[in-house]
């Protein structure tokens, strides 16, 4: 579903995070919303996720503005950099969450629940691993977890923040290569923010560059690097 | 350098240290508690069971009993909508709300309970209006409830909060992103990470809520079998000098206080974890 950003602007108390940002991400694109520390980023996303407001501009999901829709209802899936899993809840639970709390009309049964369950947990490479609780797996395998939860409800846009950033290289890795297999497989769009360029560069179809609030390159790696728009971008590639 | 002359203590202090310190806790907190059950029973099993059987004291042990079972759920509810809505959420005066739930804690009891005096008493502001529509608050039930709400207010949100906030909101937000609605966000997701906490501050809670004195004392008027709680049915007694029926209560009041303590350590030992902040 293409996802339509419109002159969004947002400040916290008297400094402005988000400063007129417009962006365009194609309908099944992978792209990477990529700056240094403080340039607006993860606002944008959570912005765009409905977990934050925007004072000025508007947000579509293909034809529909959802600018005003509440989190809930945007049918978006959202992965933290901290996991965010339910630690009360096992594996299996924490990734059910999301039908388990539907209304008794539109919820599956429980066995269909189950099914879900362990599908996803199968797309994600942890087959199995239902029964256990968040505390009792490693980090890249949390975050494996919290990756399913937020597909359980099918939605069509995936949004991370800062996905693999409490990782080791090497789980990082492995997880870069998974993620963009589900997106390819499941036909999603996804938004994912990073501060390492190497990350974004290596996996997005398209990097938007964000630097003081503002979108200073939006453009497919290759183009990024052949032609930086600007010294900004020039410095941050180096 | 020698690595351990910073750490190690000669032996002779560390038992000098260690002494000192078991000889002040038998002196101050022991002796004063042995004291009371060895006062209760002095006079034999018989008249330890005859005080508990007096009226009066049944009135006052019935009393106390009451207070707790309507001002420890109120004070649980609301603890746990302030610590909800400090934590969770950022609106306008939230500093003045923070500071103002310790304002039971740092006032004097009397003076709690002298504001419900001036609030509802005869000459109160709400006084002549109380007596028209005949509601009796001060020296009565109502009055004690009162004032013992606003001294037990705290417990239960102290006890929350800090938790609360090192949790922080990303659980919450994940339940919303996965479509939860604010009720099943609180109740599947915050709820079960605060549940201990919560138990170990409605226990401080119910502790406070059954030895409450000052603030109890100065709306209840002091009418025998109606209006003293156990505390304040203690000080009559031991007024009239009835020591033995005055310790033999006493000796309940401060067996609730171990078993509030018993329940505390056990919680700390066994759910330690999540009383405090913790990673996830």
């Amino acid at each position: 579903m293409t996802i339509f950003v419109q002159d969004i602007a947002k400040s916290f108390d008297d400094h402005a995070a988000l400063n007129g940002v417009s962006l365009e991400i194609e309908d099944k694109a992978f792209v990477a919303l990529l700056g240094p520390s403080g340039s607006g980023k993860t606002t944008l996303l959570r912005v765009i996720a409905g977990l934050a407001f925007a004072e000025r501009g508007r947000i579509l999901f293909g034809g529909t503005d959802v600018t005003d829709v509440p989190v809930q209802a945007r049918g978006i899936g959202f992965v933290f950099q901290q996991y965010a899993l339910f630690r009360h809840m096992t594996v299996a639970k924490n990734i059910a969450f999301g039908l388990d709390i539907m209304r008794r009309k539109a919820k599956p049964d429980k066995s269909a629940i189950a099914a879900r369950v362990e599908e996803l947990l199968t797309l994600v490479q942890l087959p199995g691993l239902g029964a256990r609780y968040p505390s009792q797996l490693s980090g890249g395998q949390r975050q494996r977890v919290a990756l399913a939860r937020a597909l359980a409800r099918d939605p069509k846009i995936l949004l991370l923040d800062e996905p693999f950033g409490a990782l080791d290289a090497k789980v990082r890795r492995e997880l870069r290569v998974a993620l963009r297999e589900i997106h390819d497989r499941l036909g999603l769009t996804t938004l994912f923010v990073t501060h390492d360029r190497e990350e974004a560069f290596a996996l997005a179809d398209k990097v938007a560059i964000l630097s003081d609030g503002q979108v200073a390159q939006y453009a497919a790696p290759a183009e990024i690097e052949a032609n930086p728009a600007n010294d900004f971008v020039r410095a941050f590639l180096e | 350098m020698n690595k351990r002359s910073s750490l190690v203590t000669p032996l002779w202090l560390k038992t000098l240290l260690i002494g000192t310190a078991l000889a002040y806790v038998a002196l101050v907190l022991l002796l004063p508690l042995a004291s009371i059950f060895v006062e209760a029973f002095r006079k034999g099993v018989s008249t330890y069971i005859e005080a508990l059987q007096d009226p009066d004291a049944l009135s006052a042990i019935k009393l106390t009993g009451l207070v707790a079972v309507i001002a420890v759920p109120v004070n649980m509810v609301f603890g746990i909508v302030m610590a909800w809505a400090i934590t969770k959420h950022d609106f306008r005066g939230k500093g003045l709300l923070i500071a103002l739930i310790d304002l039971p804690f740092s006032v004097s009891p009397v003076v709690s309970g002298l504001v419900f005096v001036l609030l509802f008493g005869a000459n109160g502001w709400f006084g002549a209006w109380l007596q028209e529509h005949d509601v009796q608050i001060i020296f009565a039930v109502p009055g004690i409830v009162l004032a013992t709400i606003f001294v037990t207010f705290p417990f239960v949100a102290r006890q929350l909060i800090p938790l609360m906030t090192a949790q922080g909101r990303s659980a919450e937000e994940a339940a919303l992103t996965l479509g939860a609605n604010g009720w099943q966000t609180f109740w599947h997701v915050t709820l079960p990470d605060i549940r201990w906490a919560l138990l170990y501050g409605v226990l401080l809670c119910n502790a406070r809520a059954m030895g409450e004195f000052g603030a109890v004392s100065v709306v209840s008027g002091h009418i025998r079998g109606k209006t003293n709680t156990m505390p304040l049915h203690i000080e009559v007694l031991y007024n009239d000098y009835n020591f033995a029926a005055a310790f033999a209560v006493a000796s309940l009041l401060a067996g609730l206080a171990l078993v509030t303590l018993g329940l505390k350590s056990l919680l700390e030992w066994q759910h330690g974890d999540d009383l405090k902040a913790h990673g996830h």
